[in-house]
């Protein structure tokens, strides 16, 4: 007897929860060939809304940990991933058509990505905070702190990509709703698995598939996130009103790129630089 | 009998129920049961409505004018309970148009520096007396708490029954003690704290809710919010068809206050349909109907601002409580 396929459900990533989109909604996640890969869900304004609210409130407990332990836990998603490389290469290999050793090859970059940034998350103080010469009896100390919850659009690169604009974000002890991929959207639901069986505390990274124009502007607007990456934005005139709506409360923004980087190459520390503050402490000498 | 219900508008109706143990038994018991499964899935099917644009702001400005902004912590101190005070006046200093709470609820040694705060600005105070919240204290205990919070300038006391009293079916215990906590009140308005999550069953809470009103209770109240489960729909919609029915039999009306677990904007609207659907527009109305909460205030504040601009408010933006 035929065995019957077992189709796999792609849904939302929110809260350390995959539930479908509030609305109900999905569309049509098409393969490198036009052949119809899955559907994935198509987040409404409201599962955003609710993104928002678990990674406010995973950031306390995300941000209070010691820089070390961030460092770990970035790591440990590092090796679930490296356990589940055959399912990446797969996915890539079907949404992007590309053949297997291209497939290979971006996984373990990911790999690489992932550990590189862990590695950074208990350096990054040492290399921008700064002890400050001043003219009087106190220690001046400025150190770097995270910003708060970050919106984030993915880029087009499917894993590459999406690791190289999350991992920064949380290393540095934000939280983030990040926006996959519109036409790649799979894996970053494949990637939030990862997440979700690693020791990344739910709501860290939440993950919505569906229109970027859609649900960016909300993202943009919303009084309770802090920082805006629109790497991922290729439409000029979204990214502008983008920046425009992410003015009201002064939120940080990291500009739309004029094309896509190359995420084969060694990233630089701006990434995580973007998503920290500095706070300069004055402590009197001598007491 | 001691009970001098003078005051009780109804006492005529009830004189023959009210006047033995063994006659309250039988009216209390003689009540028609709830069918739990009918009252869960009705509160359900209430709570599916679909509340929008025009609706949702009368609802939310509706919802605030409700709230009994509380806080009931040990660790009040006079500058948080003037931090409330404030707060209830005017719950958003940024927009003029955004209506004022009900009630500050507090405990009955903040009520005098809450009344100082909220002067004639229509804001009343409310405070929880007779040894809220287990309610197990020697009568005399409770009179002079709830007048000591009366004299302190209290417009509204809530009161807890004596749980123990009423599961054990010491009704005329139970009832005395309302008569005499009502009578202590004075001109206050009195309302009855049942604590719906240790009555057990939905035809305690109809049973509770019948002998409170009996006993002249201006407002019947859920929980203390200090026991889980405290409010739920279910719990309220079995108290709201109580005091229909009770208007229908005496034509006095009886308010409605849910306690406790409410936080989220949705879920006071549930409310309201609810209040609308079952008892009637009547009771919507912040006289006959009141939220006792704290973090909701902030929540219909967000949504409000959410409305009157279009984009999601965060937290940042209202004041801690």
């Amino acid at each position: 007897m035929a065995r019957i396929d077992v189709k796999k459900t792609y849904k939302l990533y929110i809260g350390g929860q995959f539930p479908r989109s509030e609305s109900g909604r999905s569309y049509v996640v098409n393969d490198a060939k036009g052949a119809l890969q899955a559907n994935a869900s198509q987040a409404s304004r409201k599962d955003a809304r609710d993104a928002v609210v678990a990674a406010r409130k995973a950031f306390g407990g995300w941000s209070g940990r010691t820089a070390y332990n961030r460092g770990q836990v970035v790591y440990r998603i590092a090796e679930v991933l490296e356990g589940r490389r055959d399912q990446f290469v797969a996915e890539l290999r079907a949404s992007e058509g590309v053949a297997g050793a291209k497939a290979n090859a971006a996984v373990d970059a990911a790999i690489d990505r992932l550990v590189w940034y862990a590695g950074w998350a208990d350096k990054i103080t040492q290399v921008v905070g700064t002890a400050n010469p001043v003219a009087g009896p106190y220690f001046n100390i400025s150190s770097p702190e995270p910003t708060g919850v970050v919106a984030v659009v993915a880029p087009r690169s499917p894993l590459l990509g999406l690791v190289s604009v999350v991992a920064p974000v949380i290393t540095t002890g934000n939280t983030c709703v990040v926006i996959a991929s519109e036409p790649h959207p799979l894996t970053a639901i494949t990637l939030g698995e990862v997440m979700a069986t690693s020791d990344l505390p739910g709501g860290v990274v939440n993950v919505l598939t569906g229109s970027v124009a859609e649900i960016a502007p909300w993202l943009a607007s919303h009084m309770d996130v802090n920082g805006l990456d629109l790497t991922g934005v290729e439409d000029a005139d979204l990214a502008t009103s983008l920046e425009v709506a992410a003015a009201d409360n002064l939120k940080r923004v990291r500009r739309a790129p004029a094309a896509e980087p190359d995420w084969l190459a060694v990233p630089g520390t701006d990434r995580m630089t973007d998503w920290l503050e500095t706070k300069t402490v004055w402590h009197p000498i001598g007491i | 009998m001691t009970t001098t219900s003078a005051s009780t508008a109804s006492a005529g109706v009830f004189d023959d129920i009210t006047s033995s143990e063994s006659s309250l038994r039988r009216f209390l018991h003689g009540l028609p049961g709830v069918d739990q499964v009918g009252a869960d899935a009705r509160a359900a099917a209430l709570g599916t409505r679909s509340i929008k644009t025009t609706a949702k702001a009368f609802a939310i400005d509706l919802a605030i004018r409700m709230v009994d902004l509380t806080t009931l912590e040990g660790q009040d101190t006079p500058g948080k309970v003037r931090a409330l005070a404030s707060k209830a006046m005017r719950p958003d200093p940024a927009d003029p148009t955004c209506p004022a709470a009900a009630a500050v609820c507090v405990y009955p040694d903040m009520v005098a520096t809450a009344k100082q705060t909220l002067g004639d600005s229509g804001v009343n105070v409310a405070a929880v007396a007779t040894a809220f919240p287990s309610g197990r204290a020697a009568l005399d205990i409770k009179l002079a708490d709830t007048r000591d919070a009366v004299e302190a300038g209290a417009d509204e006391i809530d009161m807890v029954i004596d749980r123990g009293a009423f599961l054990a079916g010491r009704y005329q215990q139970v009832y005395d003690e309302i008569v005499a906590v009502r009578e202590a009140c004075g001109s206050a308005h009195l309302k009855v704290i049942f604590e719906t999550g240790e009555l057990q069953t939905y035809d305690n809470v109809r049973r509770a809710s019948w002998l409170a009103m009996m006993a002249g209770g201006h407002f019947i109240k859920t929980s203390t919010g200090k026991v889980q489960p405290a409010a739920t729909l279910p719990v309220t919609m079995i108290m709201l068809e109580a005091v229909r029915d009770f208007r229908e039999m005496t034509g006095q009306m009886v308010g409605v206050k849910p306690a406790g677990g409410i936080r989220a904007s949705k879920d006071a609207i549930k409310y309201l349909v609810m209040v609308n659907e079952v008892a009637g527009a009547d009771w919507l109305d912040p006289d006959w109907f009141r939220f006792g909460a704290s973090t909701l205030l902030n929540d219909l504040l967000m949504q409000r601002t959410k409305m009157q601009t279009g984009r999601y408010s965060g937290p940042d933006y209202f004041t801690l409580d």
